[in-house]
């Protein structure tokens, strides 16, 4: 019983962590139609950003985990310059092949440029622990920083939505998703949204990177691939476009890895996490949450 | 007129494979030690490349599909060949790397590696029929992983890999993997390889096969409104494509002492991930059979260049670092080449040798337009 | 022979589709027999080309059937209408852009090319043979369409008006019973119009197939179609002879409103 009850926390734990990197997928992709692969990388530059910062507030004497601060910054940066360096000018030029090929290879570029730059380097760093205490509920152990994630994600998830229905630019947002030549037409400056969008999802991501390394203290060049891949499952499983849904696939993930690691071995938990977005797309490629729209003949 | 414009065309394309051949042959028996040290792998490494490039164009660039798993069929072709090599050693069926029966069980494992990796691109192909662009790269991207990560828990290749003369895999101990020496007199196989590959590849692509799948890439309503049974033409495509990438992975393991899974996965930071294989189609130009090859051989020399060139260690330190990641280069190089000349070098076009008369015609008329076009905006500009 | 007259080349029963709760066609019957050039015609958003959708395979009917030959061709896939002989052109105009005028045409013929991979990779007789009739068939429709002289540009590049022929070509090389053209003349100057007038009737003359048309431009359709048939909301509203549609008053009011 402890057991299973360890496994759903470990699955909360992470599944909220894949939540918040999910949501920022899921805004991306609703406004450009595009899979943003260098998302996971936005992470890594989150965590060596903290990595850096962190140890600077300190001895400022501000509690650590406000270093979250710059490093949102600083990944909005990031995300916005990409945006404007190597995705707009293949989007006016390109079709859609293109610009899936830019962003892998973006996502290239991030991953063996941090490993080049000889301060982040090959070798991985650990930074400081943050949010280290851990409670003990009914006899399983449940760190402060997994109670953390979940409400920090929750919370996010609302003030995302909120954002999008109530704020211009969220409202403008959304209209962009639904069709961009009409929003041009309605006023709608539709390079700025799209540079903000990204700007906010690199942020959402630089937010993920601090939870992340609080409950896995360990930054390396390639943890972008592997948690973007996770992310991206659970946004398609949730319904891609969809803010709740990402939250939802994010848990679901996060359980099912977390279960396959317990039951069946941690290895193979890979195989079973693309076995999943296999069988979600052959079946609902519209996800749990999503609504499918076909192509007008 | 036309008929013997095309038998014409043939022949002249027969007889300079014929050449290449021949070349091959006589370079193998001749030797010497540059040609064994360092041109002959660099031939073998061009052969893999090569057919790797030209196989993912197939799927990229004719029929307009992202598929990031290649190198996972790649995987596949070269453990099967491994371990069926290994098959007929341990039953006694050859026992030195030369003669006949070696040959056979050579050309036996290269085909069944083949076959092997069809076998899974069939598989591949199924899900392709469903899903569009993004989704496609991703699921291809999870099919290579899946690949990867399952030859690594079988129980016969193992976390090792398959490696010769090592005691933790007895299996592999004198199946595929050439010396130098070896390397050098089945020189002729990589490069006969290379030259079959290629030919059904053009064949396939100049017959109502590669129309229908350019078709596809341009409107694919259109094409099942056309007639087009737009899900078998997918998943034949898949199939071929993968059939080739298999027979790269067995002469990858004729080149190769030792098979590790981690030369296979995505993250690889050799040339050898899928995404190296989407640069030289984009650089080739998707859709041009001939360019595949062209951007093979070049990123191939610039890879080389980059590992083993004096220059490298002449640059200051920050560059040098970079240049320890080509992949890095890489990438960069593909963002620019989208941004600036998504077509690549040759576009959709071939090179072909009957079009080498008529080049000087061709540059004389574009010097021609160029200077005419100069002409015209002085006028505008002197109206303004 | 006299069968051939009695049975409909295309008929559809009781033909419809709904979207959720929105009936975009209902109880939607038609009888073409071969050799006849129908229209169908009514205001923005009738559902005409849902009815093509329908009868091509790419929506599955919630109710009714099609028949082709009085052979029912629900649920299959559109390259099996195809092969059936029903082919279409487009609302907006679906050419292949990257490949030559003659090139789209031949992609056309492929169901009809019966050579495999082994004759392909191996260029056998079979394999010339079929792709020398093939270039030949492609020239002949090329040339009925006054598109010969183009045949070795790529497609986009064509004007407006050639590309719409270039599809009704196309569609040709399916070798159908019955073509569907939807909108042909959309977009169209006078002279282009008079230009496809005269190759639709020399279709119709040299290849004696059905065809049903969609249009807006009410010259073309009075001066062409032997029956008329009008749509409104998903459902037929009126259907006979050129004459009789322009006095119906149902008709008149469907267009004008009110």
């Amino acid at each position: 019983m402890i057991t299973f009850i360890q496994f759903l926390i470990t699955g909360l734990r992470l599944g909220s962590v894949y939540a918040l990197i999910a949501l920022g997928y899921t805004m991306v992709y609703g406004i450009i139609k595009l899979i943003n692969f260098a998302h996971g990388d936005f992470i890594m530059v989150g965590g060596y950003a903290l990595f850096f910062t962190i140890p600077v507030m300190m001895s400022l004497g501000i509690p650590g985990w406000l270093a979250v601060v710059p490093a949102i910054i600083i990944c909005a940066c990031v995300g916005m310059l990409v945006e404007l360096l190597a995705y707009r000018p293949v989007r006016k030029t390109g079709n859609n092949l293109t610009c899936l090929i830019t962003a892998i290879a973006m996502s290239f570029v991030l991953e063996n440029l941090a490993q080049a730059i000889p301060s982040i380097g090959p070798d991985p760093k650990v930074p400081y622990t943050l949010f280290s205490k851990t409670y003990s509920i009914g006899g399983v152990a449940v760190s402060q920083a997994t109670i953390i994630t979940v409400l920090v994600s929750a919370v996010i998830m609302v003030a995302l939505y909120l954002f999008t229905q109530k704020a211009r630019i969220g409202c403008a947002m959304r209209c962009v998703s639904e069709d961009k030549e009409a929003a041009t037409l309605m006023g709608i400056n539709v390079n700025h949204t799209i540079i903000i969008t990204f700007g906010i999802g690199a942020g959402l991501a630089a937010v993920a990177a601090l939870m992340y390394i609080a409950q896995y203290p360990k930054v390396y060049t390639t943890m972008g691939a592997t948690l973007g891949i996770y992310a991206f499952v659970a946004a398609v499983l949730g319904g891609i476009g969809s803010l709740p849904g990402a939250m939802l696939g994010g848990m679901l993930i996060g359980i099912v890895q977390s279960g396959a690691n317990t039951y069946i071995s941690s290895s193979m938990s890979d195989t079973f996490v693309y076995l999943i977005l296999i069988v979600v797309l052959m079946l609902r490629p519209a996800g749990i949450l999503g609504k499918n729209v076909g192509e007008k003949v | 007129m036309k008929k013997t414009n095309i038998k014409a065309r043939y022949l002249i394309n027969f007889a300079a494979l014929v050449l290449l051949f021949s070349a091959a042959v006589v370079m193998g028996v001749m030797g010497g030690s540059t040609m064994k040290l360092k041109i002959t792998p660099s031939i073998w490494q061009c052969s893999y490349l090569i057919i790797m490039a030209a196989s993912l164009n197939l799927v990229l660039g004719f029929l307009g599909q992202l598929s990031l798993g290649h190198c996972g069929f790649m995987a596949v072709g070269a453990y099967a060949a491994a371990l069926i090599s290994l098959a007929f050693q341990r039953t006694g069926f050859y026992t030195e790397k030369a003669g006949a029966a070696f040959l056979l069980v050579l050309l036996i494992s290269i085909v069944a590696a083949g076959l092997t990796a069809a076998l899974l691109g069939l598989l591949v192909g199924i899900p392709a029929l469903r899903l569009k662009g993004d989704y496609l790269a991703i699921i291809t991207l999870g099919f290579g992983m899946i690949i990867v990560n399952v030859i690594n828990n079988l129980p016969f290749c193992g976390q090792q890999g398959l490696s010769q003369g090592s005691a933790s895999s007895a299996l592999y101990a004198t199946g595929l993997g050439f010396s130098n020496d070896e390397k050098m007199s089945y020189l002729w196989v990589a490069v006969l390889m290379i030259i079959l590959c290629m030919t059904c590849m053009f064949m396939f692509v100049r017959s109502k096969y590669g129309r229908a799948i350019r078709a596809i890439r341009d409107n694919e309503i259109a094409a099942s409104a056309s007639g087009i049974n737009v899900s078998y033409y997918k998943v034949l495509t898949f199939t071929i494509s993968a059939f080739f990438a298999g027979i790269t992975g067995a002469l990858y393991a004729c080149c190769n002492a030792a098979l590790a899974t981690s030369s296979f996965s995505f993250t690889n930071g050799s040339i050898l991930n899928s995404v190296f294989i989407v640069v030289m189609v984009v650089v080739g130009g998707m859709g041009s059979l001939t360019g595949s090859v062209i951007a093979a051989v070049v990123l191939f020399l610039l890879n080389y260049t980059i590992k083993n060139g004096a220059w490298v260690s002449a640059l200051p330190a920050f560059l040098q670092n970079v240049f320890t990641y080509p992949m890095l280069v890489y990438s960069l190089a593909l963002i620019v080449v989208i941004m600036f000349r998504p077509k690549g070098i040759m576009g959709s076009r071939e090179f072909s040798l009957c079009d080498i008369p008529r080049w000087p015609g061709r540059i004389k008329a574009f010097f021609k337009a160029r200077t005419a076009g100069k002409a015209a905006q002085k006028e505008a500009k002197s109206h303004v | 022979m006299s069968e051939a007259k009695n049975t409909p080349i295309l008929e559809t029963k009781h033909l419809g589709i709904s979207f959720g709760g929105l009936h975009a066609v209902q109880d939607f019957n038609i009888s073409i027999y071969s050799g006849e050039l129908v229209g169908l015609i009514g205001p923005n958003g009738a559902g005409k080309t849902t009815v093509f959708n329908l009868l091509t395979g790419v929506y599955v009917p919630t109710e009714g059937t099609v028949l082709l030959n009085g052979i029912p061709l629900n649920g299959k896939k559109t390259h099996q209408f195809v092969e059936a002989g029903i082919a279409r052109t487009f609302q907006n105009i679906r050419l292949f852009n990257d490949m030559t005028v003659i090139e789209n045409v031949k992609v056309a013929f492929s169901k009809d090319l019966h050579y495999n991979l082994l004759d392909a990779t191996f260029r056998t007789r079979k394999f010339w043979k079929a792709e020398r009739e093939v270039t030949e068939k492609a020239l002949d429709l090329l040339e009925i369409c006054g598109l010969r002289d183009k045949a070795d540009i790529l497609a986009s590049s064509l004007p407006y008006g050639q590309q719409r022929k270039l599809e009704i070509a196309r569609a040709l090389a399916t070798n159908m019973k019955v073509l569907l053209l939807d909108e042909p003349a959309a977009g169209m100057n006078p002279t282009e119009t008079a230009e496809l007038l005269s190759c639709i009737n020399t279709i119709r003359d040299r290849f004696g197939i059905a065809i049903l048309l969609i249009e807006h431009d009410m010259s073309l359709v009075m001066n062409v179609c032997e029956r008329i048939q009008v749509i409104d909301y998903g459902q037929t509203i009126a259907s006979g002879l050129p004459t009789e549609i322009a006095a119906n008053p149902r008709v008149i009011t469907a267009y004008l409103g009110e």
